[in-house]
């Protein structure tokens, strides 16, 4: 199981989504820096992590999402290996059109920082299949521009293929149906805001983020 | 040759910021203000060789989201 996260000039939880993919794996992951043209042979599991990649210049994950090492991304995704996008690893997945949909400034202007609760909508994902369908978890959201918008037939259209994998349990940011986690339509990216990676020790306060790495790491073990 | 690119949301799309600047409008005393959106100029100093397929190209894979956005281009 070898494992990568992507670091961009501007990540700040690229550390922490590391701490969580050797928690769960055993080995530490390759840190990727974005001007790389290729990831390292085998790796089997993408990590693009919170942070303010760039600055959030033009618009959050614009920048990031043309950088050198997405092409190798967008290559490796489409060959079927899972990529998570959590925060603005989510803003840089839709930026480059990975997943559908954008990120825009949170409906109440401000930066959310807290923890939430989250509805399971889809528990038979790669990354989601250690939950159960409906539970809530607890995960911490931590952004400003987490506010998810896509026109109303993109959103029926992922409604209906089941690809919201998690929404918000109450209201956070404004996004179109609480939708608060989005699936490609392979089912091997997985975009989400609040950040599992937060929510895997005690320590934190809680763990419900830990069975998403073991469900999606742990399928490929 | 100086190009302007005008970024503005699509209509429909929600605009927090928009709304909170014509707030702040209201605040400031300043009445008769139906509506505020807000966008993004730009402005490129271009080769006067550069194509407008190019510039339309800069527009749709970079300076614009069209999932939200749309965009003018003005050869100014």
């Amino acid at each position: 199981m070898k494992t990568a996260v992507i670091v961009f000039p501007g990540s700040n939880c690229d550390r922490d989504m590391a701490v969580a993919l050797e928690k769960v794996t055993g080995r530490a992951p390759a840190m990727v820096w974005h001007r790389e043209t290729a990831l390292p042979d085998g790796i089997d599991f993408i990590a693009l992590p919170g942070g303010f990649s760039y600055g959030d210049y033009l618009r959050s994950g614009a920048m990031a999402a043309r950088s050198p090492i997405l092409r190798a991304v967008a290559d490796a995704a489409g060959r079927g290996v899972p990529v998570l996008g959590v925060c603005n690893g989510f803003q840089v997945l839709t930026e480059a059109q990975l997943l559908p949909g954008a990120l825009m400034r949170n409906a109440g202007l401000n930066f959310v920082c807290r923890t939430v609760p989250l509805k399971v909508e889809n528990s038979q994902s790669l990354f989601t299949a250690a939950y159960r369908a409906g539970e809530i978890i607890d995960i911490p959201v931590a952004h400003h521009d987490g506010n998810y918008f896509a026109d109303a037939a993109t959103l029926d259209r992922i409604e209906g293929e089941g690809r919201v994998a998690f929404r918000y349990a109450q209201p956070v940011n404004g996004s179109a149906r609480d939708i608060a986690g989005v699936l490609n339509d392979a089912g091997n990216v997985l975009g989400m805001m609040p950040h599992p990676e937060r929510a895997i020790d005690r320590a934190h306060g809680g763990t419900d983020g830990l069975r998403l790495f073991e469900a999606a790491l742990g399928v490929l073990a | 040759m100086k190009v302007n690119v005008y970024v503005t949301l699509k209509p429909g799309v929600l605009d927090p910021q928009g709304k909170a600047i014509h707030h702040a409008l209201e605040g400031l005393g300043f009445g008769g203000v139906a509506d505020v959106r807000a966008g993004r100029f730009i402005e490129l100093d271009v080769a006067d060789d550069v194509s407008d397929a190019d510039l339309d190209a800069m527009c749709a894979r970079l300076l614009a989201n069209t999932v939200i956005e749309n965009y003018r281009i003005e050869r100014a």
